[in-house]
């Protein structure tokens, strides 16, 4: 087994480290990736692509038992699950291939195993117990993910307990549904599976679901939910879980009250804890923080030559932060001038349910705290030509502007396409738009966009369609 | 397609500087990491690599060009086969730093925004903050993509954290134009490090309030030993052979005074007093055009025999002004010594921001009184100029006193 020697290393094959190796590879550099699994990692096989080739389907489903609000005579589709997953899978393969693909053009050498840090500059591959390679470079960035935390007494067992994987591919569609935790994993999933048909429960530890988005969206998204009948519990903590053969028992404390919710299946979402083990920490200079390591603004750790980005690095837990974050790092390394750390408060946040959510910067609240005044415009759909068009009038957006600077602290949407349409005001706060540059642009008609255009108005007591 | 290759900036403060020689003609294959030009900054000349590769297809600066803005276009990289087009239209092909970048390397920061008088990048939002606080956008330095300014510039100009030239009061704007001079003369014009000298001086003269203590040091105990270790010496131009100087023993008997009377060692700023853990002394040397203070790092933990080769080396790269930045930016305190030139006794001016500089004269014999009688002994004026916000009199005294001591009584060093 020899010593192979390369300009830079990547660890794990995930978003974040595959664009790495991409852009390391476009500087000319010798370039290692070292994947223990599949190419493209969580996000492209069992997180971002492959639920929503199911949320497409059960968005579908939903628009079939509507048919007749678009002029339709009713129909009857049934779904297999069966068929739905496996076209799922077939798209997390063809992604997986693709970047398999984009590894072979760029000239990345892909080792088939996990690697571990092994002295200065070097790190060793092994796959099943079993040394493969052992390569040295003097930078090495690690990029292996994140994981799913596991709730203490309720850990996932994969059959009645599932995490994010195995509802991925469930070979039954469950009557009841319970999901613990509703950041956007959970409300994913209990949106998929209440489109499906399934009595789902969402139980969320904190005052209101979706704690991180703007309290006026999660409202707003509480509502639209429980509409479609889902039933949601807040302020709401586990007490216990006793499994029988087919179902789960939950005992949950809400408000005072103790209840016992008896569900099929029970989706455990209650966080991420990063992938720390087994890398080699131990002994270098690498600070491991609450299961992710810590790094500065280009990426870099305590340990001079080993970098780490994405979900490894901690939050926000998203493959567009991780992507960025390996340009970024790999730009540095290479010696770029012009790059620049990214701003944490520009990255977009989008959640896939229906309706679905995307929000950027600052909410109220939070600018508030900040000690911003704030101007703060709202639209709703239903004022929009588009939207009702569409039958599509479940909407809001929300801007909130810096009373004195003009600066857009924050934009919140609620809505049919609003992941679509987020980017739109985040290239506004990358290039520090005001609601001058805001209000001056000319939004296409007829389309949900001009939501955006109006939220804006509003908030300086313009708005024109209200 | 053609880029514009554009002037350097080789050290953070960098504004200008001049073209000095182009390492490759017109024409010429350009491949990353070729020395393309010799560019005279501040205090140096530094040569700058190529990043990109190409053709030099068009030399927009000529050789000599003096007072070239940082990021001002220099010459135009085509591809082969292609013709240059004028100037100023095709993007920008960054130039290396001049220190050979190792991958990891941190560049420098490179001050970008309105460099050339052209279009001012700024944000929206930045524009309008300034407008609010009053700022001068031409001022600043654009931290963000391609030098724009953004939101965190006007924060750092608000704060005066940043590098910031405050906006000048209109009237301070232009400057009184010279009386004219009627006398038969030839006008040269200022070199880069003449202007530095005078831009530097002139701030620390008129904004440092100096005072100044002086004392005679005897010297002949100092040179008995330094004649001592230089007979212990190989022969001239035999491996490992040295020749220590009067300036090397001032030089480590400043370094060891520094570690005693650390409070020396400081410079003011409005924040606070700035104390430095080392003991780095930068030495005047006079070049061609100018002076420059090479610095001696960590001196009070080296030998005369260190101090010896590295002031020698630093002085003869400092006259081929082959001086890296780093060489000569720093120092906690100067020393000037003006003896080889026979000069009785001088005052020097304090080399900002530290806080006192050490003017040393020529050691001669001079008549002394020893014991209530006339004796003969080498003696040397020694003159410490000090920044009065950091040092008051006494310990400027108190400072000199213990040079002198150790001077006068050299094996004192060794314990």
């Amino acid at each position: 087994m020899a010593e192979q020697s390369f300009d830079l290393i990547v660890v794990g094959g995930g978003p974040g480290g595959y664009v790495a190796a991409i852009r390391a590879a476009q500087f000319g550099m010798k370039t290692a990736l070292v994947e223990r699994e599949h190419l493209g990692g969580i996000c492209l096989n069992w997180g971002c692509i492959p639920t929503k080739a199911l949320l497409r389907t059960s968005e579908i489903n939903h628009l079939l038992h509507h048919v007749q609000d678009y002029g339709f005579s009713p129909v009857t589709a049934a779904f297999d699950i069966a068929a739905v997953v496996k076209r799922s899978r077939a798209i997390a393969k063809q992604l997986s291939a693709g970047v398999t693909h984009l590894m072979r053009k760029n000239k990345v050498t892909v080792f088939d195993g996990t690697g571990k840090l092994a002295g200065k500059q070097t790190l060793s591959v092994e796959k099943d117990g079993k040394p493969v390679a052992t390569l040295k470079s003097p930078h090495i960035i690690l990029a292996t993910g994140a994981r799913a935390r596991q709730l203490p007494g309720i850990e996932a067992d994969g059959k009645l307990i599932w995490t994010y994987k195995e509802a991925m591919v469930p070979t039954a569609v469950p009557k009841s549904l319970l999901v613990m935790g509703s950041g956007a994993i959970g409300i994913e999933f209990a949106s998929f599976y209440l489109n499906l048909g399934v009595k789902v429960t969402v139980i969320e530890l904190l005052p209101r679901i979706l704690p991180v988005e703007d309290e006026e969206i999660s409202t707003f998204a509480h509502k639209a939910f429980v509409k479609q009948g889902m039933a949601i519990l807040t302020g709401a903590t586990v007490k216990g879980a006793k499994k029988a053969t087919n179902s789960v028992t939950v005992t949950v404390e809400s408000e005072g009250k103790t209840q016992d919710i008896v569900a099929d299946r029970v989706i455990s979402a209650v966080g991420i804890v990063g992938n720390v083990e087994g890398l080699g920490l131990d002994g270098t200079g690498v600070k491991v923080d609450r299961t992710h390591v810590v790094i500065d603004e280009f990426c870099r750790t305590g340990e001079p030559g080993v970098y780490a980005i994405g979900d490894l690095a901690g939050p926000p837990w998203l493959a567009h932060k991780a992507m960025h974050e390996g340009v970024i790092c790999v730009e540095k390394i290479a010696g770029q001038k012009d790059v620049h750390p990214m701003n944490a408060g520009n990255i977009p946040g989008c959640t896939y349910c229906r309706p679905q959510i995307a929000s950027v910067g600052m909410t109220e609240a939070r600018a508030k705290e900040a000690g911003h005044t704030v101007k703060v415009g709202r639209f709703p759909f239903i004022g929009n030509g588009k939207a009702i068009a569409m039958g599509e009038t479940e909407g809001l957006v929300k801007t909130v502007f810096d009373a004195k600077t003009g600066e857009l602290l924050g934009a919140h949407m609620i809505g049919a396409e609003v992941t679509e349409m987020i980017q739109g005001y985040v290239i506004a706060r990358t290039l520090e738009a005001t609601e001058a540059d805001l209000m001056h642009s000319v939004f296409p008609h007829p389309t949900i966009s001009e939501t955006m255009h109006e939220a804006v108005l509003d908030a300086y007591g313009k708005v024109i369609h209200m | 397609m053609a880029t514009n290759i554009l002037m350097p900036a080789l050290s953070p403060t960098m504004t200008e500087g001049t073209l000095g020689r182009w390492l490759k003609k017109e024409g010429d294959a350009i491949k990353a990491g070729d020395l393309i030009a010799e560019i005279e900054t501040d205090k140096a000349t530094m040569e700058v690599e190529a990043v990109d590769e190409g053709i030099l297809g068009r030399i927009l600066v000529p050789d000599g060009t003096e007072g070239v803005k940082v990021n001002a276009p220099i010459a135009v990289l085509v591809a082969p086969g292609e013709t240059a087009p004028a100037a100023s239209a095709p993007p920008v092909a960054a130039l290396a730093p001049p220190v050979p970048a190792p991958v990891a390397a941190v560049p420098l920061e490179v001050p970008l925004a309105a460099a050339n008088g052209d279009r001012l990048f700024a944000s929206p939002l930045a524009r309008r903050m300034a407008a609010q606080a009053g700022i001068d956008l031409a001022a600043l330095h654009g931290s963000g993509p391609n030098g724009r300014i953004v939101r965190a510039d006007i924060e750092a100009a608000q704060k005066g954290a940043s590098a910031v030239v405050p906006a000048p009061a209109p009237a301070a704007r232009a400057p009184a134009p010279a009386a004219a001079i009627g006398a038969p003369h030839r006008l040269v014009p200022h070199s880069s490090i003449r202007k530095i000298i005078a831009r530097r001086l002139t701030e620390a003269k008129s904004s440092i309030p100096h005072f100044y203590v002086s004392m005679d040091i005897e010297l002949d105990a100092m040179i008995a030993i330094q004649e001592k270790l230089n007979a212990k010496s190989p022969a001239r131009d035999q491996p490992g052979s040295y020749f220590l100087t009067i300036n090397d023993v001032v030089i480590k008997a400043a370094a060891a005074t520094l570690r005693r009377i650390p409070e020396v060692n400081a410079s003011w700023t409005d924040e606070g007093m700035v104390f430095y853990d080392d003991v780095d002394i930068s030495v005047a040397v006079a070049i061609p055009d100018g002076l420059i203070t090479p610095i001696v790092r960590k001196a009070d933990q080296k030998g005369l025999l260190t101090i010896s080769r590295e002031m020698r080396d630093l002085a003869t790269r400092a006259r081929a002004g082959k001086l890296k930045p780093e060489e000569f930016q720093g120092g906690g305190f100067s020393i000037s010594n003006m003896g080889m030139f026979g000069v009785k006794e001088f005052s020097a001016i304090i080399n900002p921001p530290q806080a006192a500089i050490l003017a040393v004269a020529t050691g001669a014999q001079r008549p002394v009184v020893k014991n209530g009688a006339l004796a003969i002994a080498t003696v040397m004026t020694c003159t410490l100029s000090v920044d009065h916000r950091v040092v008051d009199g006494a310990l400027g005294a108190r400072w000199l006193r213990e040079f002198k001591t150790i001077l006068e009584d050299p094996l004192s060093l060794m314990l």
